[in-house]
């Protein structure tokens, strides 16, 4: 597969593969991070498959599990990843 | 007996057959049940049918059978797969005869979804088990990291340390290596005696042996553990047991999966009994104790694709009446049944394992709950109500399993609500009139 889409992490314009998950594309930021942890410790993608909640992220506005998510053009990812 | 619209537009809010789960037992259950002609709808909270093991993406590579099954669900007129949707809850108000109604929810709105016959397909999930490091970005599940590298996660260069039991195990290690990662090692906690009578064993289904010789590896070791991930901002190095001596890997990603848990919190909130493999109980035609409720595959306890595809056909027949077609393949269950009778007797896990994490090491990840903080507490709702743990968005179904091996505490059966839930699919239940 050589098509790919275009999406915003974090306000950064990326480019993934057609058909990749948001949990895959986190991986090109520069942590990888999707959250940080009730005691502010950074968080990554984790299960891989729905279960730990650990890769949740906003995705245009609504907050989803980033491995269930596959990225389509346009789409506007945030990460919790800064302290407030 | 139905009149499903099969607009997409518009939810179905009832069928004759539902299935939960579209891995190879709900699929093999919709293509079972499909020339009776019943209305069925299969749903799926991934974004493809395939379950784990035939998960679809940039980076994956469906093997024949996987394809043909997806080919033939698309071209059933009477199955709708429902993909990026989860079951949330209860839903009410099911007709007499019918089986309990469930509150489903995709990405634009929830709904109550009732069925005449429902079939609970939910798989498995790996066991995750604590050790120092764990929660450093860059250390996944072994089967979490195959499903990320399928998804399209580039691994391309980096060297990976996997670690933990069973087959998965090989199967993660050959998945990063076609996508062009180094794999250092692959750490197996079962010693060589463990490992050989497994292989032994394998002539006896030649399709199961077929497979595994081409995951041989030379990184792999038997009575080799992880004991701990270290790094500042990202998983660097980890540390292993082998044998009596230790090992220590510099590393970019650190793989650990300690074998497979049936997914039965579903299952348990509509009332199903577990069996002794901790899956959901099941009687000769794969029903449950609960009137119209089916259950099938890794759900039942684990066993591999094999076993989901027999078992998910059978309950498929059974739903919709046809007892017959489902007794006919009892022999090839006792078959599969057996080849997860000698994953759990090889790969059984060591006690050592549950020495792994230290005082300060996260138990709960949703909550940051310590082991120390565990350590004292007498069960799981003990533990609950005065550390939180479990009460995060996973809802205990990473620490819950976790607390079962290290404690041998029991989880509490799942309640409503299963799944943290959009405050809109909740209204939608509410005004639904058919809830009372």
């Amino acid at each position: 597969m050589t098509s790919s889409v275009h999406i915003h992490i974090d306000g950064q314009a990326l480019s993934v593969p057609a058909g990749s998950s948001v949990a895959a594309a986190l991986a090109a930021t520069p942590t990888g991070c999707s959250r940080l942890s009730v005691s502010g410790e950074p968080r990554a993608p984790f299960c891989g498959m729905g279960i730990c909640h650990e890769c949740r992220v906003t995705i245009d506005g609504r907050r989803q599990l980033a491995c269930q998510t596959v990225c389509r053009d346009g789409m506007r990812i945030d990460t919790a990843t800064q302290r407030p | 007996m139905n009149s499903a619209p099969h607009s997409p537009a518009a939810p179905v809010r009832r069928c004759d057959i539902l299935i939960i789960g579209a891995g190879p037992a709900g699929m093999a259950a919709a293509l079972a049940a499909a020339p009776s002609g019943a209305a069925i709808v299969l749903v799926d909270d991934n974004p493809a049918p395939g379950g784990q093991i035939w998960r679809d993406g940039p980076g994956a590579h469906l093997p024949p059978l996987a394809r043909t099954h997806r080919e033939r669900l698309a071209a059933a007129p009477n199955v709708r797969v429902l993909t990026g949707t989860r079951v949330v809850g209860l839903g009410g108000g099911a007709q007499p005869g019918d089986a309990p109604g469930l509150l489903l929810e995709d990405g634009e709105r929830g709904w109550t979804q009732h069925c005449g016959r429902l079939i609970l397909c939910t798989g498995a999930r790996e066991l995750l088990l604590p050790f120092p490091g764990w929660t450093l970005p860059g250390v996944t599940g072994a089967g979490g990291l195959q499903a990320l590298i399928k998804a399209g996660l580039p691994v391309r260069g980096q060297r990976i340390v996997i670690a933990g039991t069973g087959p998965l195990l090989l199967a993660a290690a050959h998945t990063a290596r076609e996508a062009g990662a180094q794999v250092l090692r692959i750490a197996e906690q079962a010693p060589w005696s463990q490992l050989v009578g497994f292989g032994l064993q394998l002539p006896r289904w030649p399709a199961k042996a077929v497979q595994a010789l081409p995951l041989l590896h030379p990184a792999l070791r038997a009575a080799s553990h992880v004991l701990e991930a270290t790094g500042t901002q990202q998983v660097q190095s980890v540390r292993l047991q082998r044998g009596a001596g230790e090992e220590v890997l510099a590393c970019d990603r650190l793989a650990c999966g300690f074998g497979l848990v049936p997914h039965t919190h579903l299952g348990q909130m509509l009332g199903c009994e577990l069996n002794d493999r901790l899956g959901l109980a099941v009687d000769a035609v794969q029903a449950t104790a609960v009137p119209g409720v089916f259950a099938a595959g890794e759900c039942t306890g684990f066993g591999g694709s094999e076993k989901a595809l027999v078992e998910g056909a059978m309950a498929g027949h059974a739903a919709v009446g046809d007892t017959t077609a489902a007794l006919a393949l009892a022999p090839q269950r006792a078959r599969w049944q057996g080849f997860a009778d000698a994953l759990h007797h090889h790969f059984a896990l060591s006690p050592r394992l549950r020495s792994l994490p230290r005082p300060d090491t996260l138990v709960c990840r949703c909550e940051d709950v310590r082991h120390a903080d565990l350590s004292a507490r007498g069960g799981w709702i003990d533990a609950k109500l005065h550390t939180r743990c479990g009460m995060g968005p996973c809802q205990g179904r990473v620490c819950g399993a976790a607390t079962q091996f290290l404690f041998g505490w029991t989880p509490a059966p799942a309640r409503h609500l299963l799944a943290p839930a959009r405050v809109a699919t909740l209204a939608s239940c509410s005004n639904d009139e058919s809830t009372p």
